[in-house]
């Protein structure tokens, strides 16, 4: 099989490196080949992150490079704009529409971009945008978003339901396991 | 069993496997889980030390008793270590030494982009580097085997994409080494120079013995793939190749990267048409290869800035890749920024009110020289900032002890900072120095330090009393501020700056993310009191955002440090009865 790639990109402290370590468990669960690859250190104060999940029969490099992403999952609406250029000619961007302003935006030195997802849509980008921030919170906790997406994502690869349950165990705290299990269900059947 | 692991955790597991028993390590990223993992064994002792230099030679008192030691730091704290580490090569070990440095290209969280392969050279020690996970498990055991066999210590080198990198790896159980007995071996161990001249041609001839070695390690591996395009490489590059051209090129993997095997290049290059050296940063491999007298081509494609990927690879070689769709929008950038209710943002904005010039550190508070904030005139290593603000006074004298100070973490203070104060104090310096003390090591993910209270296993450990340490080094002027408290802190710097003598402000408050820290009711603004000053906005709080020019508070990031209503004469913000998050 030939190597499939999942981009997670967000902001730092959205639970991203949680999201690629579910991943990475599920897919090597499923007997693939994985590699997960992260970028922690100043990024995970507030900066953006991006982690990527690498999977088929033998995987080489640990980086998705630009036009090889088959998914990229968006935890913001403008990392998700940033991160364009990596997804493949038919690949799919699954974003939550939530708005984080980076620091720029905030003191004013930028503006935060209207119209972002027809942007994307214009430049013939495959996109599911969805506020997962409101799915999080109906599921308990607003810092659910995470799960809320992967749960967004399973609908689109064909994995049985019990893989995602048994990663979603080996992942998440057993006090939090209740709420991650909904947040994960109202993320895939949500419109 | 075969599990997902981080490069970092792997080295770990194959530390447990070698039977190594003790590790003594300073974080740094991208190689500070090495020694997290590490300290998750019971069976091996394993310690945070104050400082890479202290780490290495409590792994080289470790070996020299007759245990397998370890020590792990990043590339700039190999510097730190140096002074060792060029010595050790001439003593050798007892038990198998192993040190492992982590090279960030890219500078995803460094401030330079060093390659330590010039370490193995220059002190004449043998290096191997590992491609991914599974590597990183099998040579930190194969890098003991070395260390014992040619009495060496031996230098494992990562980089950001192997340390935090998951692969598959397939663990094993763990080789209990009884210790090798310990004799006193002067002319070994005590390196003065008589002892040392008599040294040197062992090390000179452990390098031999090693190139010679190298020429038939299952460490290097040729990969055959036809004479037309032969590549070397090693590390992540190998992977990026592999990626590019699977098996379709012949490929020399170095896993033994210094010394390097003369012959089994010379060979590899006889049996190519062109011959490519593929690695990241320096020309290290390249340059023996031309020394070698060989037609090879690298650096004058490649570049010696940054991260290699595969499409740098392919377009470096003329094969096509897909660039990638476009956006007609300008992506404002996203720079890290100090969280919100971070403690030294108060002190922070206390600097900027009193104009002063802030020779900095490493650390969270770097972050400090950004953007609205922008309280920052220097950074250059860890502890340059005390020396540097006593060589500044020194040179401009009361036009910088009035205006300049330093700041520095209660970690990186008590790494390489504390030499400094003691410079200020002996040399009568009237320097104004300012340690941040958030009560962990912030930037490297909350690990333990001596001032903490805590050891690596979080049970209690010796604590540091920072004000009675600057008093002995003999500071008299040492006080305490809460950086929440705003007029305390542009009150204490005022004073500090106009005293007469070297003085130490410690501003305690614990990081913000600790999770012994309950966050309050986050705040809200009442929009009718709002006067749309934007005051509140030169904190550069991320919870803080102006909206149809009104301040507003995101309740999911505030954690009701109150900074902001110290900045806002209206009275604009209030508290709240949210539950805590």
């Amino acid at each position: 099989m030939e190597t499939k790639n999942i981009m997670i990109v967000g902001v730092g402290g959205q639970g991203s490196l949680l999201a690629s370590k579910l991943l990475g468990r599920l897919l090597l669960n499923a007997g693939y080949d994985v590699k997960v690859s992260e970028v922690h250190g100043m990024s995970q104060r507030g900066g953006s992150v991006v982690t990527y999940v690498r999977y088929g029969d033998k995987v080489a490099s640990p980086v998705i490079d630009t036009g090889e992403a088959d998914y990229i999952v968006s935890f913001e609406l403008l990392e998700a704009a940033r991160w364009l250029s990596y997804l493949k000619p038919d690949g799919k961007i699954i974003t939550n529409t939530q708005q984080i302003d980076p620091m720029p935006v905030i003191t004013g030195a930028a503006a935060y971009p209207d119209n972002l997802v027809s942007a994307m849509k214009a430049a013939g980008a495959d996109i599911d945008a969805f506020d997962a921030l409101t799915l999080a919170k109906a599921a308990g906790s607003s810092k659910a978003v995470n799960i809320v997406l992967m749960g967004r994502l399973s609908k689109y690869f064909a994995l049985p339901e019990d893989a995602w349950d048994k990663a979603i165990a080996e992942s998440v705290p057993q006090k939090f396991l209740e709420l991650n299990k909904k947040a994960f269900a109202l993320g895939k059947s949500a419109e | 069993m075969k599990v997902l692991m981080l490069g970092n955790e792997a080295v770990a597991r194959g530390l447990f496997e070698a039977g190594a028993s003790v590790v003594s390590s300073y974080p740094g990223t991208p190689s500070t889980e090495m020694t997290e993992f590490v300290s998750q064994y019971d069976e091996i002792y394993s310690e945070w030390a104050p400082n890479e230099k202290v780490a290495m030679e409590v792994a080289f008192g470790a070996s020299f008793g007759g245990k397998r030691s370890f020590c792990a730091m990043k590339h700039v704290g190999l510097n730190v270590a140096a002074d060792p580490l060029f010595t050790i090569s001439y003593t050798g070990v007892n038990a198998g030494m192993v040190i492992g440095v982590a090279d960030d290209p890219g500078m995803h969280s460094s401030q330079n982009e060093q390659d330590s392969r010039h370490y193995a050279r220059a002190a004449k020690l043998p290096m191997l580097e590992p491609s991914n996970s599974d590597e990183c498990l099998e040579m930190t055991k194969a890098a003991f085997e070395l260390s014992e066999r040619f009495d060496t210590p031996v230098l494992l080198r990562l980089c950001t994409r192997v340390s935090h990198s998951q692969s598959v790896v397939e663990t094993g159980p763990r080789t209990e080494k009884p210790a090798v007995p310990y004799q006193k071996n002067g002319a070994k161990y005590i390196m003065m120079p008589g002892n040392a001249k008599r040294r040197h041609p062992v090390v000179e001839q452990r390098l031999l013995s090693l190139a010679a070695f190298a020429e038939t390690s299952d460490l290097n591996r040729v990969e055959k793939g036809g004479r037309k395009l032969g590549i070397i490489t090693s590390g992540t590059a190998y992977q990026y190749v592999k990626e590019v051209f699977g098996d379709t090129v012949s490929i020399l993997k170095l896993g033994l990267v210094w010394p390097l095997p003369t012959k089994l290049i010379c060979d590899f290059a006889a049996s190519v048409d062109r011959l490519f050296v593929v690695e990241e940063l320096d020309s290290f491999i390249e340059a023996h290869c031309r020394a070698l007298g060989l037609t090879v081509s690298g650096k004058d494609i490649f570049p010696v800035v940054g991260e290699f990927s595969q499409n740098l690879i392919r377009e470096k070689l003329g094969i096509p890749a897909t660039p990638g769709r476009t956006l007609d929008a300008d992506i404002p950038m996203r720079p890290p920024v100090m969280c919100a209710g971070c403690p030294h943002r108060g002190l922070f904005y206390a600097l900027v009110r009193n104009k002063a010039a802030v020779i900095g550190d490493i650390g969270c508070y770097t972050l400090g020289a950004m953007p609205p904030l922008a309280a920052m005139d220097s950074t250059i290593c860890m502890g340059a900032s005390i020396s540097g603000l006593h060589g500044f006074n020194k040179a401009l004298g009361e036009a910088g002890e009035k205006r300049a100070v330093a700041v520095i973490g209660d970690s990186t203070f008590m790494h390489s900072g504390v030499t400094g104060l003691i410079d200020i104090a002996y040399n009568g310096s009237n320097s104004t120095v300012i340690i941040l003390d958030n009560s962990i090591t912030g930037m490297t993910g909350h690990q333990q330090n001596p001032t903490t209270g805590f050891n690596i296993k979080g049970d209690p450990a010796g604590k540091i009393d920072l004000e009675a340490l600057c008093r002995a080094v003999g500071i008299r002027r040492v006080r305490v501020v809460d950086p929440y408290d705003l007029q305390q802190c542009i009150d204490a710097v005022k004073e500090e700056l106009e005293a007469p003598e070297p003085s130490v402000i410690i501003s305690r408050r614990p990081c913000a993310l600790l999770k012994s820290v309950k966050p309050k009711p986050p705040l809200k603004v009442d929009p009718d009191k709002c006067k749309s000053c934007q005051s509140c906005m030169n904190i550069g709080c991320p919870a803080i955002s102006f909206n149809a020019g009104k301040a507003t508070v995101d309740a999911t990031l505030c954690v009701g440090c109150g900074v902001c209503t110290q900045l806002c004469a209206f009275g604009a913000f209030e508290t709240t009865e949210e539950a805590t998050k």
